[in-house]
């Protein structure tokens, strides 16, 4: 059951071939066999995954439910889930249970599936590498001492391994893509705006997006379907309609234009660069035309999202202070010593240094030389995509520089780690939605491309993926020790 | 050296709508600690704030008020700083682009008008309560605040005295009072005012070093802090000195201000948009649609009684100085049908005297404006005597029932046929020979004593006026 994808999964249990409690049995089985080598959960929920199973059952029976009824998932333990720990892989929130569900959890649980647990990811989501976790470093399940990339981590593991065959993640400057590169599973950042962040733990808030992470394209459509949507608990909803991602996806692609940017592929490693030029090919076929296109500001990306996503960090991990829930230091002295043990024993290093920058961004005759700045060269960036997408109709390139690098490799050099995220930041910059699909393999390694699309275009991204995916089985391949 | 005061006052006023600014908790006061602050309020992990629009028409209501300009696009920005009642780390305010920009207020202190300028107000939320007694030493956190809106109010430094200062301040009380967007409850915190002093030579054009008084909160108050500070900083000039830029706080109990931050750095608040809010967006429409809600402003009301009733200034001064207040003026007039002057007198003295004495706003009165209204007419028809008047009201007041009840009830008619007054006076003249012969000689005073005793005779029934005359009459030596 785990090397199925969710569809196959839906259509089995529509068809009464296993019920939903053998389904989520099974998933919790496989839970108990693996998660101590790959520490992709962080929390358990097999009692409340049991009795949503259940109740998926009873509906199923009567012929009744939706899409995802009876369907297992896992949410990263960013978003907040009502009686279950979310711990937003921190020490700050080890204690801490959210008195409410976010709605991305409300949503998937209406839909009739069943919570798993809740997966590991990089501190605060501050991460490419989930090795700043509290509950300790993921392993990527193709290769035990390589990174499963962050910092949806634990979500790109769990999927790839088969604890589950569907997780959602989160994505400010590639954490969802990134990690469903390195793990060679397919995950999709929405628009910002497409999906609510009521509930979704603030990292970056201009930036941050939740988004499903699946076995294939179809399977992100379902889970996108009952995710997305306006919300008015959340200001940056935007009100526009969910189409049917999942009508769509067949849709023959034939004439499509789509651009390759040439800065992307300027300084491109040859076996990656061979990986994304088969995968031409298979567009070609497809009735794909391919045309160059340029960004001209797309190199202004990472120094731009460092300024501005740890600006914005900083302000949101201030609420974060011992005081009304969370890590509290051990007899604080005073206020000060509240605040100063507190923080500094309940945050992890790279988030101190995230929020070290942003304070310092944000300060007093910095603000217009630093944040001002980059979020001008955000707009910038923003209007490159837009004049591109005048010309063609969606973009493809590569997720990563490189396959899923050693564990310990990038610690030492934070600034090596924050370029790993070179390709993917500018469309969260752009707040474009952007996927990542597998396309190959380096060195035993999966590896992914990516496509970005206009702005809303989700279910054109999904009909560009599905019909590869329906040409190649890169997407079907499970490491061997998971298998 | 002649010094000149110069002085600007920050006033936040807390808005009166039902939920606060941006969760839908209550701003009702006066609930147990903490019960009245949602997820949103307490900063848990992944709230996101969204916008009150009854606040927004609230601070246009103002801005509409003061004849400032509202801003078509306002910024929602984030002041950063740590403190126990802030849960989040960092109040939701506007920085750089405001709700409402550039207006004025009109005061009147000795007799002159002053134009005071309003330099902005903006839109931010309340921090919680910090309760420092009654903890042992620690400090209790009250979160029920948090949220609650808050209208900042920013004059320019056009002040000059303290008593302009007490002047504005009464004048902008009134004013949010009257729109109806704050109680004015300084007591309960409702309206809060900082006030930032400082001195310079007389006829010189750059500012002096300021000092800010952090919330003063009564008139009272207000006047002596900044009396304080302004003789404070001269006497640091005169002897050399520099004032130190800081905040202070009044002591009424010592009347002085003292220095309150300790720490030489001010706070950096790094303020950046607000990226969980949009731009506030204010349509003209919206605009109109507010400004069609405006109620008579405190000025142009006073204006208006000064000529549809020809009141004299400080008696219209007086009855427009709340909402309440002239609305019932209004109304008695309105039902009395008999001249406004009569019906402010009653109004400013013996519903007034009433009222204060037994401690009641006007909006308690246990004799409403039209009761009052059927009282005066009574009066002005002669009905009844002014003297007998004040009787029926005080019965009034105790029963709640009109006045022409009462009159019947208490047989308080006054009596005015002249045929019967003449006939009691004849008596009276009758029964006292001495008097009609003291009178007759030259003491006038006793005119007095026979007036009373008709009065007696009638229980004070009978109508002065034709008493008077008659017994005038009556009295002459034949």
């Amino acid at each position: 059951m785990h090397t199925k994808t969710l569809a196959e999964l839906a259509a089995g249990l529509r068809a009464r071939e296993f019920s939903s409690r053998e389904l989520v049995q099974h998933f919790l089985n496989r839970i108990d066999q693996y998660n101590g080598t790959l520490n992709a959960f962080v929390t358990l929920s097999g009692e409340r995954a049991l009795d949503d199973a259940e109740a998926a059952d009873r509906l199923l029976s009567q012929g009744e439910g939706g899409a995802l009824t009876g369907l297992p998932v896992a949410q990263k333990d960013i978003f907040c889930t009502r009686d279950i720990r979310t711990s937003c892989g921190s020490r700050m929130l080890d204690n801490f249970t959210a008195p409410y569900d976010a709605t991305v959890v409300a949503r998937l649980r209406q839909a009739g599936t069943a919570l798993l647990g809740k997966l590991n990811m990089d501190e605060f989501a501050m991460g490419s590498s989930n090795e700043t976790s509290f509950y300790g470093e993921v392993k990527n399940p193709w290769k035990p001492d390589c990174v499963p990339g962050g910092s949806s981590g634990g979500s790109a593991a769990a999927v790839a391994a088969g604890l589950t065959p569907a997780a959602t993640g989160t994505d400010t400057g590639g954490s969802i893509r990134q990690p469903a590169a390195f793990c060679g599973i397919t995950g999709l950042k929405p628009t910002y705006g497409r999906v609510s962040r009521w509930g979704m733990i603030a990292f970056a808030s201009s930036l941050d997006q939740g988004g499903p992470m699946a076995r294939s394209a179809e399977d992100c459509a379902l889970l996108l379907g009952a995710m997305a949507g306006f919300d008015e608990r959340d200001s940056t909803s935007v009100d526009h309609p969910v189409p049917d991602y999942c009508a769509s996806l067949d849709d023959s692609l034939e004439g499509l234009k789509i651009g390759l940017p040439r800065e992307f592929f300027a300084d491109l490693e040859s076996d990656m660069a061979a990986v994304l030029d088969n995968a031409m090919d298979e567009y070609r076929k497809l009735g794909v035309e391919f045309r160059e296109i340029s960004l001209p500001n797309i190199g202004l990306s990472v120094p731009a999202y460092y300024v501005i996503a740890p600006s914005e960090c900083s302000s949101n991990l201030a609420r974060y202070d011992g005081v009304r829930y969370g890590y509290r230091c051990e007899e604080p002295k005073d206020l000060e010593d509240l605040y100063m043990r507190s923080r500094g024993e309940g945050f992890g290093a790279e988030v101190k240094r995230r929020i070290l920058i942003g304070t310092y961004a944000l300060s007093a005759g910095y603000y217009d030389a630093y944040y001002l700045k980059a979020q001008k060269v955000r707009r910038l960036i923003a209007e490159d995509f837009k004049r591109a997408f005048e010309e063609v109709d969606v973009i493809l390139g590569p997720t990563t520089p490189t396959p899923a690098f050693g564990i310990g490799e990038k610690t030492g050099d934070p600034i090596s780690m924050y370029l790993s995220d070179i390709y993917t930041i500018a469309i969260n910059l752009a707040g474009l939605p952007g996927m990542s699909l597998p396309a190959g393999f380096i060195t035993g390694k999966p590896v992914g491309l990516q496509l970005i699309g206009g702005y809303f275009e989700e279910a054109r991204l999904l009909n560009v993926a599905h019909r590869y995916q329906q040409v190649t089985d890169w997407h079907r391949q499970l490491p061997e020790a998971f298998v | 050296m002649e010094w000149e005061p110069v002085i600007g006052l920050e006033i936040h006023t807390q808005l009166k709508t039902k939920s606060k600014i941006f969760s839908g908790a209550s701003t009702a006061y006066g609930a147990p600690p903490n019960t009245q602050a949602c997820a949103i309020d307490l900063g848990m992990p992944g709230v996101l704030p969204v916008l009150n629009e009854a606040a927004v028409r609230m601070a246009v209501k103002f801005g509409l008020a003061v004849e400032a300009e509202i801003a078509p696009k306002s910024v929602f920005a984030r002041k950063n700083y740590f403190y126990p009642d802030l849960p989040k780390g960092y109040q939701i305010s506007q920085y750089e682009l405001p709700v409402v920009g550039k207006g004025h207020l009109m005061i009147h202190v000795d007799g002159r008008e002053k134009r005071i300028g309003i330099t902005r107000a903006h839109l931010e939320e309340d921090a919680g309560k910090s309760l420092h007694e009654d903890f042992q030493g620690l400090t209790g956190i009250d979160l029920n605040r948090a949220g609650t809106p808050l209208l900042e109010i920013v004059s320019e430094p056009d002040i000059r005295s303290p008593e302009e200062a007490v002047a504005y301040m009464k004048k902008l009380h009134q004013l949010v009072v009257y729109l109806g967007i704050c109680d004015g409850n300084m007591q309960e915190g409702s309206f809060r005012c900082d006030a930032n002093v400082s001195v310079r030579p007389r006829g010189e054009e750059q500012y002096g070093t300021r000092t800010e008084i952090k919330n003063v909160n009564s008139f009272r108050f207000v006047e002596r802090a900044i009396s304080y500070e302004i003789e404070r900083q001269i006497e640091v000039l005169e002897k050399g000195g520099t004032i130190v830029q800081e905040t202070r706080l009044y002591d009424a109990d010592k009347d002085e201000t003292r220095s309150m931050r300790t720490k030489e750095e001010a706070n950096d608040y790094r303020y950046f948009p607000d990226p969980d809010l949009l731009p506030l967006m204010v349509s003209s429409d919206f605009i109109e649609e507010v400004r069609g809600e405006l109620p008579e402003l405190p000025e142009a009301k006073y204006h208006r009684f000064l000529d549809q009733y020809a009141l004299k200034p400080y008696d219209a001064e007086v009855l427009t100085a709340s909402q309440a207040l002239a609305d019932y003026f209004e109304v008695v007039v309105e039902t009395s049908a008999c001249d406004p002057k009569l019906c402010a007198n009653w109004v400013m003295v013996e519903l007034s005297g009433a009222l204060n004495k037994a401690g009641l706003d006007i909006t308690a009165s246990p004799v409403s404006a039209s009761l009052l209204g059927g009282l005066l007419k009574r009066l002005a028809d002669n009905t009844i005597s002014g003297k007998i008047a004040k009787q029926v009201f005080e019965l009034m007041w105790e029963s709640g029932k009109d006045a022409d009840t009462l009159i019947e009830e208490k047989g308080l008619k006054q009596i005015t046929d002249s045929g019967a007054i003449e006939k009691i006076i004849d008596e009276v003249i009758a029964n006292n020979p001495k008097q009609l012969e003291q009178y007759r000689s030259g003491k006038d005073k006793l005119f007095g004593f026979f007036v009373g005793q008709v009065m007696k005779a009638t229980q004070g029934k009978a109508n002065p006026q034709q008493v008077n005359e008659l017994l005038k009459d009556k009295l002459k030596v034949e």
